[in-house]
């Protein structure tokens, strides 16, 4: 037991004390010193998705944690749905609450965020202030500041990043196909036994946007808005969607509603494959006795899509200070070591190992990988999210040829 | 002539004492009308394009045209309607025909048994149970596979939820039949049915015949209220139809929600425009049943005249089978995820857990301490208000003879008509306003306003059809209206007041939308928790909570059932020792 949980903490107490005083310029240190002055006593209502009982029990932790060290009290608004908080804020706007609002903190991303951004509900650019946002090279890693493509302008911070990772039975199946021609063939072959969630739900839209890539003549398009070019873009598409339907699931005509439920049919055997965004979730899911211990994780040859989540501070917020403190604890090494471990949550971290001193590295150097999960060598290129505009069109067009 | 004097004596003894009283009603019907306002124009702006927060500074019909041209929207609408009808028509004529043909029979004392507590579960836990009991991968293929099936995976059919609506038709009918029977129950109590069964009894008429052509028709009045709240449920459920119906075959009011919780904020205009159609799917709906009402009742007319006096056998099995049915998915779907919370691991297709676990108990327990506690203080004060003011209401209404008028009591009934997805994001802006969204004083609220009609409903008739000559009497002894209230009244009226708070806690306990609205996220309950992780899939936590929220309604209801006979058995014995 190298890490004991009190020698954890010292060690984290002088980290967090180094990166105070070397990363950060004096007069930023002057003003978080303020910040966190003010922080102190203040309670934290952090909206974030609650379906996840791992995640509920890693914020939870958090919570304890920032308690203990900043005085901060962090109160979990459980959503079903991350849209809820965007319209609380949007309410409290049209009802003329411009301070004291109820949400300090959201979890967020992809279209929450550019719906936010695009109608100034959020507080900052934070990311500057934030001390911890030092140990993240956002030159070796643009893409922590391309939110789906959408520049964040330091209005959010960086949390964790996913990655579109399939999961398999080894017990059932031994060589799982390894593009998306290929599990299209897979589904012809064996009807009935592939399926994905029906878009909008995000990771339904993720299959689309993979099936895309590859099948896409100039997949460089993507990054660009859709214009014109949407119909000759995407047809190769719906010719792969119309032949791989009738062999889905249910003949494509009921759709799962997620990961969870995604992985629910692959344990009970109605399908062969799962999908999820989190590297770690089938070693996760063995653990918690939802899926059999020869479960496996599998990757797509050209590369999987990947994105970031973050977290970001509604303009009305009623503690503001407090949502940057407790921003700033989660973008710490031990937050984020923590929150990498397998046997916690398994989310991967948005911080750059050469940016840590020995002591943090440490830290993810002693993670376990659960039985399930690729090493990050295995886990191949991440391919960028295309442009939100694609998506929306495709959202719909998906909707009037498979949907209601 | 002196009958005729005292009423109106009584009336003035009220006018003179009790002027807090005659104010019960309009401050009741206050509460309600703020809300109602505010949850009507947050509808009725948006769907024609007004909501300056998202930038709709002028009217416009844009949010209907984008309506029209959602794609399936039409057959979304009629699935609603169709499966609400379908699912009240079955309900009622179960209900009826089974009083109808079994009353006073030992098949009668146990549905009385075994429907009571089945009303006490709320509508979204059963639509789990039935869910895990009717799917490809559920309990009952569990239980016949793979030795009688050969299936060793789950077959790929769309059992439940289907396509077509009917699971979502058979979970509805499953709960609406036990608040059918309990409120037929409750108002059969004041028609002189035992008289009228005697007559026709004595002229030849079978069981259900007679009860059928003498009982019913004075009976009927004093249900369809009760009827309209569940038809007009009915078609606008969200979190059964969620449950239930295949993701590209939705109901209205799961595209609502599906708009309403659109990133894409623009779609909030949609959802309001698809909220006043909602609206308009109910009065139709309630439209459609009053016509049907017509039709039967001219058709039943002519079959009164005919003097039939036997009925056919096979409907009365028919009656009994499906009435078996329903009380036994219930049960049967409840009892599967009492055992998933002790389960650790269960795959298909085993018919038990492979391996049994207190983990779900121990880990979730913890999870769940607060939420419990919050549905408990929500649901007692809810319930607790609301009777004591629909009590004030019926009661002033007695004094001074006036009956609320038609309009009056639809405004009372209107939490229950307009979705309440529509109706409370209006009703949400209001909160901020005032200060109380996230407060205990809001969702108390937010509750009030689907409790109280529930309430009003279960209590309304029994309180009205009590015989006025009891009260009569009293006050001609020289008893104050108070004393008449407190102690003819009251104990006369316990068992359906009782009821009555226990049908308010656990409407409180099951809903779903109020909580999260005026919750505003920091105040969750068993429900909004259990909702949350329903898309999640693991059935083990589903289960844990699925019985927590089954058990606190139960224990009311328990104590409605026993209290008045212990509380009559303690005052006879204390009378006695007097």
């Amino acid at each position: 037991m190298l890490f004991t949980r009190g020698g954890l903490k010292k060690i984290m107490l002088a980290m967090g004390l180094l990166a105070a005083f070397q990363l950060t310029p004096p007069a930023q240190a002057q003003e978080w010193s303020q910040i966190e002055q003010k922080a102190r006593g203040q309670t934290v209502y952090w909206n974030a998705w609650g379906g996840d009982e791992a995640i509920n029990a890693y914020i939870r932790w958090v919570g304890e944690r920032v308690a203990e060290d900043y005085g901060v009290t962090v109160e979990h608004v459980k959503l079903a749905d991350t849209a809820d908080a965007v319209r609380k804020v949007v309410a409290e706007k049209s009802a003329g609450r411009n301070d004291g609002g109820s949400v300090d903190l959201i979890w967020i991303n992809g279209e929450n965020f550019k719906a936010m951004k695009d109608q100034a509900l959020l507080h900052g650019p934070i990311t500057d202030t934030l001390p911890n946002y030092a140990l993240i090279d956002t030159k070796a890693n643009p893409a922590v500041e391309l939110d789906f493509t959408i520049p964040t302008e330091g209005l959010e911070s960086p949390w964790g990043q996913a990655k579109l990772v399939f999961i398999y039975d080894s017990a059932v199946l031994q060589d799982p196909p390894k593009t998306m021609i290929a599990l299209q063939a897979y589904a012809l072959a064996h009807p009935g036994r592939v399926t994905y969630p029906a878009p909008p739900q995000f990771l339904g839209t993720t299959f689309l946007k993979q099936a895309l890539y590859e099948v896409v003549e100039t997949p460089d398009a993507l990054l660009q808005p859709a214009g014109d070019n949407f119909e000759s873009v995407t047809a190769p598409l719906w010719a792969y969607l119309d032949k791989i339907h009738p062999a889905l699931w249910r003949e494509g005509r009921d759709y799962p509603d997620g990961d969870d439920a995604l992985i629910r049919l692959l344990d009970e055997g109605a399908v062969d494959f799962a999908l999820s965004f989190h590297p770690g979730r089938a070693s996760s899911a063995i653990t918690q006795g939802l899926l059999p211990d020869t479960a496996r994780t599998f990757v797509l040859d050209g590369g999987t899509i990947g994105n970031t989540h973050y977290v970001a501070v509604p303009y009305n917020a009623a503690h503001k200070e407090g949502a940057m403190v407790l921003a700033n604890f989660l973008l710490s090494p031990e937050a984020q070591a923590q929150k990498q471990d397998p046997d916690i949550w398994g989310d991967m971290t948005v911080l750059t190992m050469d940016k840590l001193a020995p002591e943090g590295r440490a830290l993810f150097d002693a993670l376990p990988r659960g039985i399930a999960t690729l090493s990050p060598a295995k886990l191949g290129p991440t391919l960028p999210e295309p442009h939100p505009s694609w998506m929306t069109q495709i959202e719909n067009k998906w909707l009037e040829r498979y949907g209601s | 002539m002196a009958v005729d004097v005292i009423p109106s004596k009584a009336g003035a003894r009220a006018g003179r004492q009790g002027l807090g009283i005659r104010c019960a009603p309009p401050l009741t019907l206050l509460i309600f009308l703020g809300p109602v306002a505010a949850g009507l124009i947050g509808t009725l702006l948006p769907a024609f394009g007004y909501l300056p927060a998202l930038g709709g500074d002028q009217l416009s019909l844009d949010p209907w045209r984008a309506l029209a041209r959602y794609p399936g929207v039409e057959t979304a609408a009629l699935r609603s309607l169709m499966t609400g009808l379908i699912a009240t028509g079955l309900s009622v004529a179960l209900v009826l025909y089974f009083i109808a043909a079994f009353h006073g029979t030992a098949w009668f004392q146990w549905a009385r048994t075994v429907l009571a507590p089945l009303l006490s579960i709320p509508h979204a836990a059963m639509a789990m149970g039935l869910a895990f009991l009717l799917a490809p991968s559920g309990w009952i293929v569990r239980l016949i596979s793979p030795w009688a099936t050969g299936f060793d995976r789950p077959p790929d059919l769309a059992l439940a939820p289907d396509p077509y609506g009917w699971s979502l038709v058979l979970a509805l009918v499953i709960k609406e039949v036990p608040f059918l029977f309990l409120m037929t129950m409750g108002a059969l109590g004041q028609v002189p049915a035992q008289k009228s069964m005697q007559i026709a009894q004595s002229l030849g008429y079978d069981r259900a015949t007679g009860w059928l052509k003498t009982v019913l028709p004075q009976l009927y009045g004093q249900i369809r209220l009760p009827i309209f709240a569940v038809l007009a449920f009915s078609v606008s459920v969200v979190d059964v139809a969620l449950i239930l119906t295949v993701t590209p075959s939705p109901t209205l009011g799961v595209l609502i929600l599906r708009w309403a919780n659109d990133p894409d904020l623009s779609q909030n205009f949609v959802a309001a425009a698809g909220a006043c159609i909602q609206c308009l799917l109910v009065l139709l709906a309630i439209a459609i049943w009053v016509m049907g009402e017509r039709f039967i009742s001219w058709l039943g007319l002519a079959w009164i005249r005919k003097g039939n006096r036997r009925a056919p056998h096979g409907v009365k099995q028919l009656t009994l089978t499906g009435m078996s049915l329903a009380a036994g998915l219930g049960i049967a779907g409840l009892m599967g995820l009492v055992i998933w919370s002790f389960a650790k691991r269960w795959r298909f297709p085993d018919s038990l857990p492979s391996v049994w676990s207190l983990d779900n108990w121990g880990r979730g327990f913890a999870r769940v301490a607060e939420p419990l506690a919050t549905t408990l203080w929500v649901g007692l004060a809810a319930a607790g208000v609301a009777l004591i003011l629909v009590i004030l209401c019926l009661e002033a209404e007695q004094r001074t003879g006036r009956r609320p008028t038609h309009r009056a009591l639809w405004l009372l009934y209107l939490p229950l008509i307009v979705p309440q997805i529509a109706f409370l994001f209006g009703a949400q802006i209001l909160m901020v306003v005032v200060g109380i969204d996230g407060h205990w004083a809001g969702l108390i609220w937010a509750h009030l306003l689907f409790v109280l009609p529930y309430i009003f409903l279960s209590l309304s008739d029994p309180y009205r059809a009590l015989d006025s000559r009891y009260a009569r009497t009293a006050a001609c002894l020289g008893a104050s209206p108070w004393r008449v209230f407190r102690q003819v009244k009251m104990p006369m009226l316990l068992r359906p007041i009782l009821i009555a708070f226990a049908v308010g806690f656990a409407v409180s306990v099951g809903e779903y939308l109020p909580t999260v609205f005026a919750g505003a996220g920091r105040l969750t309950t068993l429900t909004t928790e259990a909702v949350a992780l329903a898309g999640g899939g693991d059935r083990r936590l589903i289960g844990t909570l699925v019985v927590l929220q089954s058990i606190l309604p139960l224990i009311l209801f328990a104590i409605a059932a026993a209290a008045p006979f212990l509380i009559r058995r303690a005052a006879f014995t204390g009378k006695k020792r007097l």
